[in-house]
C-alpha cells in the first residue's frame, strides 16, 4: 500500500494548484457581467439596499481583501447563498451531488464492461476482422457528440419503445439503476470508445513484452498468461487513463444530465449560468475542481498500490 | 560429438515475418542437431536470425509470422504441435532464458511468484514444496539470503541478479535443453563471465543440453563443443568448435574470428567485418555475404552457395572457401 | 524480442513509400474525401443546397423526408437539407477558429518555457495543473457565461482553455529535442536563441502538435455543436448543427428527422478529421 508519507507529499503538491484554482474561479466570477448586488436584490431595490448588500458581501473592499474573504469563507464551508434557490450554495450542491456521483460511477462501470472485453477481443485478433469491426464501430462512436447519443437513445428506447423512463431518477437503488440506465449508457458509450482504443494498444504492447514472451517460454497456460501477466499490466494503464479522462467524463455527465433532465450538479451548472447565479457558479466550479483532484489522487494511490516500482519512489 | 541419438533435431527451419506487406525471411533452411548434454553455439551479428531460430524452436514465433520445417524433440515433431500440448514441453523439457533481464521479468509480480508459477505448471509439488524448491533454486544460482528475497520484486534486483533469477526460473523444472539467448550481452563485463560459468556448470551438473546464442566467437571457443555460424537468416558454416576455429572455411567466420581480440599487442585497432548486414527485405540475389566479402567473384553475385557437407558434421556455404594449409585435415 | 524488433526497424520503408502506404490506407483516403467534400460544402453552400435555408413555408411544416425535401422540413417549413448544408460553413469554421489560436499561442508559449525553463516554466507547470483540474467543458461554459453566449465568445473561451494543452505538448517535445545533438550544436555555434528555437527546435518538435491538432479539430466540432445545443454557442436562427438538433428536440417524437439528420453531418465530419488525424500520425511518426 501507498505510504502515509506519499499521500502527504501528494496532498502538499495540491496546495499551490488549488491556490491557482481559487484565483481562476475568483477572477472568472468577478468578470461576470452585471452587478452581483442587483442580481441578488433585484432591479427595483433601493440604492441603500444595494449598498448594504455590497457591504455585506465585501464588494467594496479591495480585490486582495475580497480574495482573502473568498478563500477563508470557502475553507469554512461557506460558499454564499444561491440567488436562484435562495438557500446556501453548499446545501444546493450537496443535495444534487449524490445523483451526479451515482451517474458517474454507473457510467464508469458500464464503460469498463463495454470496453474491457472488446479491447481484449480486438487485441487478441489484431489485424483480423473482429479487430477491424470493433475499431470501426468505436471510431464512429468517438465522433458522436454526447448530446446526440443521448437524444437518439431517449427518442427511440424511451419515447418510442417505452423500454426506459423518459425522465426522473428513482427513489430506491434499483429504481435509480433503471432510471439512470440510459444517461449512463450515453456517457459510457463515449468513454468506452476512449478506453477501448487505449486498452487495446496497451494489451498489444503487453502481449509483445519480453516478460510475456518469457511467461510463454515457461510453458504457462494461456489463461494464466492473460489473467496474471497481461491483465494486471493493462489494468494499470486503464486506471491511469480513466483517472486522466475524469474531466471529459464529467463534461459528458453535464451534457447528459441536461438531455435527460437528471437533477445533478451538471444540469445545475447550466441553470446557474443562465440565471447568472454567481455564488452558485463559483461553488459548482470549485466542486468540479475538487472532484477531479480527488479522482486524480485516488488514481495515483491505486496505481502505486498495483505497481511495486512506484511504492519506493 | 556425442554418440547418443540427438535430443533436438532441427530440419529446414524457415521463419518469415511480414511487415507492411513485405515478406521478411528471418530464418532460412536452418538445420542442426543437439545431443544430450551438448553445448551448441549459435553465432552471428544482430539480426542474423539467431534469436528467431530459438523462438521458432519453442513455437514462440508462430503468432508473429510463418514457420515451416521440422523441429523434432526426442523424435517427436513439435513444430506443428498445438499450443496446448507444446506448453507441456516448454519450460519442462526445453527452457529458455532471454537477453534482457531488465524487461524479461514481470515488474508487477514477485520473484517468488514468477518462480513458483513455473513449478505449478510443470510439477505436482504442493504450495510449501514449491516454495522450498524456489528457495533452493535461488540459492543454487547464487542469490544470497534466497528465502527473504522471494517476496521482492524484479526492480529490487541488479541486472546480474535478475539474470540469475531468470536462470533459476528456467531450470526450476529440470529441463533437458536450455535455449540461452545472448544471456550475458546486457550485463556488465565483470558479471558476464560469472553468468556464463553458472550456466555451463549447471548444464554439466544436470546433464542438460544448451544452445548458446552469442555474437562473440570468443565465448564459443571457451564454452561450446559445436558451433553454427549464421548470416542473414542462414547457417553459413557449422562443425565442431575445434575444427571451425582451426580451419574456418567461410570468409564470414574468419571475419568474426578476427574481431575477437587475442594475442595482439596493446593499442592494436580491433578488427570488424567491413560493411553492414543486408536488410532482410532486400537480400541480394547471390550470396548474402558477397557485398562484404574479400573472396567475392562473379558467381557469388548471381547464385547463392548451398551449405555443402565437407566431412562428418562439418559444412560451409561458400563458392570460394578459405584455403586450407597443407597437411591439415578438415 | 531483440531480433524481431531489429527486423521491424530494418523494415521501415523510406519516406516516399510511406506516403504511398498512407494513401493506400482506406481510412486515410475516406477521411481525406470526407474533409474535401465538407470543405466544398462549407465554402459554397449556396451551390449545393437545393433551397434557401431561411425560406419559410407555412404550408409545408414538419414534412417527413421526401424527394422534394430529402431531410424533411422543420417547424417553420424550412428545408432541412439546405439548413444542414449551410451549417457546414459554421461548423467547419469551428474546426479552424476554435483551434488555430490555441495552437499558435500554445506552440509559442510551450517552446519558450521548454527552452528557457526556470521560474516561468514552474509557473506554467502549476497553471497546467490548475487548468486540467477543471473539466474542460465546465471551464469553457464558465468563460462563455462571463463573455455571454455566441460564436465569437465561444471561440475565445475554447482558446483561453485550449492553448494550455498545446503548450504542454510542445514544451515536452522541445525538452526532448533539446537533448538531441543538433540543438546543443546550435548553442555551441553561437546562434541566437530565437534562431535555435524557431529554426531548429520548432520544426522538429511540431509534428506531434500537428497530429494532435487534427484530433482537436474533430473535438472542436463536437464541442462547438454541444455548446450550440446547450444554447451557449451559435444562436438561432443561424443554421448550426447543434442549434438544428436543439430546434428539433421539441418535436422529436413527431419529427425525428429534424434532430437526426444534422447529427449525421456531425458524426461524418468528426470521423473525417479523426481518420485524417490517424493517417497523419502514422505518416509523421518517426518510426514505422
Amino acid at each position: 500500500m501507498a505510504s502515509i508519507q506519499y499521500i502527504l507529499k501528494r496532498l502538499a503538491l495540491m496546495v499551490p494548484t488549488f491556490i491557482l484554482v481559487m484565483i481562476i474561479i475568483f477572477l472568472l466570477v468577478r468578470f461576470l457581467p452585471g452587478d452581483p448586488a442587483v442580481a441578488i436584490a433585484g432591479d427595483r431595490a433601493s440604492d441603500a439596499d444595494l449598498e448594504a448588500i455590497r457591504e455585506r458581501l465585501g464588494l467594496n473592499e479591495p480585490m486582495l481583501v475580497q480574495f482573502w474573504l473568498f478563500v477563508t469563507n470557502t475553507l469554512q464551508g461557506d460558499l454564499g447563498r444561491s440567488i436562484l434557490m435562495r438557500t446556501p450554495v453548499t446545501d444546493v450542491i450537496f443535495e444534487r451531488l449524490p445523483t451526479t456521483a451515482f451517474l458517474t460511477v454507473y457510467a464508469v462501470v458500464l464503460s469498463l464492461l463495454i470496453a474491457g472485453p472488446l479491447a481484449f477481443v480486438a487485441a487478441l485478433n489484431r489485424g483480423k476482422w473482429p479487430d477491424a469491426v470493433i475499431r470501426t464501430v468505436f471510431q464512429v462512436g468517438l465522433s458522436m457528440p454526447v448530446f446526440y447519443i443521448g437524444l437518439i437513445l431517449l427518442t427511440f428506447l424511451a419515447a418510442r419503445l417505452h423500454w426506459f423512463p423518459v425522465g426522473g431518477y428513482g427513489d430506491t437503488f434499483g429504481a435509480r439503476l433503471y432510471h439512470l440506465f440510459l444517461p449512463s449508457v450515453t456517457v459510457a458509450l463515449y468513454t468506452s470508445a476512449i478506453i477501448m482504443r487505449n486498452l487495446r494498444s496497451a494489451i498489444i504492447e503487453v502481449l509483445d513484452a519480453e516478460y510475456v514472451q518469457f511467461a510463454r517460454a515457461k510453458g504457462l497456460p494461456n489463461r494464466l498468461i492473460l489473467g496474471r501477466h497481461v491483465l494486471r499490466n493493462a489494468l494499470i494503464s486503464t486506471v491511469t487513463l480513466l483517472g486522466l479522462s475524469i474531466g471529459g467524463l464529467m463534461s459528458g455527465t453535464l451534457v447528459t444530465e441536461t438531455v435527460f433532465a437528471v437533477p445533478g450538479v451538471g444540469r445545475l451548472m447550466l441553470e446557474a449560468i443562465f440565471a447568472r447565479d454567481y455564488p452558485l457558479i463559483q461553488g459548482l466550479t470549485l466542486t468540479f475542481a475538487v472532484l477531479v483532484s480527488v479522482v486524480f489522487l485516488l488514481t495515483d494511490l491505486f496505481q502505486s498500490s498495483l505497481d511495486p516500482r512506484m511504492r519506493l519512489s | 560429438m556425442t554418440n547418443d541419438m540427438p535430443i533436438l533435431e532441427v530440419r529446414d527451419l524457415c521463419t518469415t515475418f511480414s511487415r507492411g506487406g513485405v515478406a521478411l525471411p528471418a530464418v532460412r533452411d536452418v538445420s542442426f542437431n543437439v545431443g544430450k548434454g551438448e553445448v551448441l553455439g549459435l553465432v552471428g551479428e544482430s539480426g542474423s536470425g539467431k534469436s528467431v531460430t530459438l523462438r521458432s524452436i519453442l513455437g514462440l514465433s508462430r503468432r508473429y509470422g510463418d514457420v515451416t520445417g521440422d523441429v523434432r524433440w526426442m523424435g517427436q515433431d513439435i513444430s506443428r504441435m498445438p499450443e496446448r500440448k507444446l506448453r507441456q514441453i516448454r519450460g519442462r523439457d526445453i527452457a529458455m532464458i532471454f537477453q534482457e533481464p531488465m524487461t524479461s521479468l514481470n515488474p508487477l509480480l514477485t520473484v517468488g511468484m514468477q518462480l513458483t508459477e513455473t513449478l505449478k505448471a510443470h510439477t505436482d509439488l504442493g504450495r510449501a514444496a514449491r516454495r522450498d524448491r524456489a528457495i533452493e533454486m535461488l540459492d543454487h544460482v547464487g542469490i544470497p539470503s534466497a528465502a527473504s528475497r522471494l517476496e521482492e520484486y524484479p526492480h529490487q534486483f541488479s541486472g546480474g541478479m535478475r539474470q540469475r533469477v531468470m536462470i533459476a526460473i528456467a531450470l526450476a523444472a529440470n529441463p533437458k535443453l536450455l535455449l540461452a539467448d545472448e544471456p550475458t550481452t546486457a550485463l556488465d563485463v565483470t558479471i558476464q563471465a560469472q553468468i556464463l560459468d553458472l550456466i555451463l556448470s549447471l548444464a554439466d551438473e544436470l546433464h542438460m543440453g544448451v544452445i548458446l546464442v552469442t555474437h562473440d566467437l570468443g565465448v564459443v571457443a571457451q564454452t561450446c563443443e559445436n558451433v553454427a555460424v549464421m548470416y542473414a537468416g542462414r547457417i553459413v558454416e557449422q562443425g565442431s568448435v575445434r575444427q571451425v576455429l582451426r580451419t574456418p572455411r567461410h570468409p564470414y567466420t574468419v571475419g568474426l574470428m578476427r574481431s575477437v581480440p587475442q594475442d595482439v599487442p596493446p593499442r592494436t585497432q580491433l578488427y570488424s567485418v567491413p560493411g553492414t548486414p543486408p536488410s532482410l527485405e532486400a537480400l541480394p540475389a547471390g550470396c548474402a555475404f558477397a557485398p562484404r566479402c574479400q573472396n567475392q567473384t562473379e558467381a557469388c553475385l548471381s547464385a547463392r552457395p548451398t551449405l555443402e557437407t565437407i566431412s562428418e558434421g562439418r559444412a560451409a556455404a561458400c563458392f570460394n572457401p578459405m584455403a586450407i594449409a597443407q597437411g591439415e585435415v578438415a | 524480442m531483440t531480433d524481431i524488433t531489429a527486423i521491424s526497424a530494418e523494415a521501415t520503408p523510406p519516406q516516399k513509400t510511406k506516403l504511398q502506404l498512407a494513401l493506400r490506407k482506406p481510412g486515410f483516403l475516406i477521411g481525406t474525401f470526407i474533409i474535401g467534400v465538407s470543405s466544398l460544402l462549407a465554402l459554397m453552400p449556396g451551390v449545393f443546397a437545393p433551397l434557401d435555408p431561411n425560406f419559410i413555408d407555412y404550408n409545408a411544416v414538419k414534412q417527413p423526408p421526401s424527394w422534394a425535401h430529402p431531410f424533411g422540413t422543420d417547424m417553420l417549413g424550412r428545408d432541412s437539407l439546405s439548413r444542414v448544408i449551410h451549417a457546414y460553413s459554421v461548423n467547419m469554421q469551428m474546426a479552424i477558429l476554435a483551434t488555430i489560436f490555441a495552437l499558435i499561442i500554445g506552440v509559442v508559449v510551450g517552446a519558450l518555457v521548454g527552452f528557457y525553463r526556470g521560474i516561468a516554466d514552474m509557473i506554467f507547470g502549476r497553471l497546467v495543473d490548475a487548468i486540467i483540474t477543471f473539466p474542460f467543458l465546465v471551464l469553457v461554459i464558465a468563460v462563455v457565461a462571463v463573455l455571454g453566449p455566441g460564436l465569437v465568445n465561444m471561440y475565445i473561451a475554447i482558446t483561453l482553455v485550449g492553448w494550455v494543452y498545446y503548450a504542454r505538448l510542445m514544451r515536452a517535445e522541445v525538452i526532448a529535442q533539446m537533448g538531441n545533438d543538433y540543438a546543443s550544436a546550435g548553442v555551441v555555434m553561437g546562434y541566437s536563441d530565437s534562431r535555435i528555437i524557431f529554426r531548429h527546435l520548432l520544426p522538429n518538435a511540431i509534428t506531434p502538435v500537428i497530429v494532435y491538432w487534427m484530433t482537436d479539430m474533430a473535438l472542436a466540432i463536437l464541442l462547438g455543436s454541444s455548446l450550440g445545443y446547450l444554447g451557449l454557442g451559435a444562436q438561432p436562427p443561424q443554421a448550426e448543427w447543434g442549434v438544428l438538433i436543439a430546434e428539433g428536440r421539441n418535436f422529436i417524437t413527431t419529427a425525428w428527422w429534424l434532430s437526426l439528420m444534422p447529427g449525421i453531418a456531425i458524426v461524418l465530419t468528426g470521423l473525417g478529421f479523426s481518420l485524417v488525424g490517424d493517417g497523419l500520425a502514422d505518416l509523421l511518426r518517426p518510426r514505422g
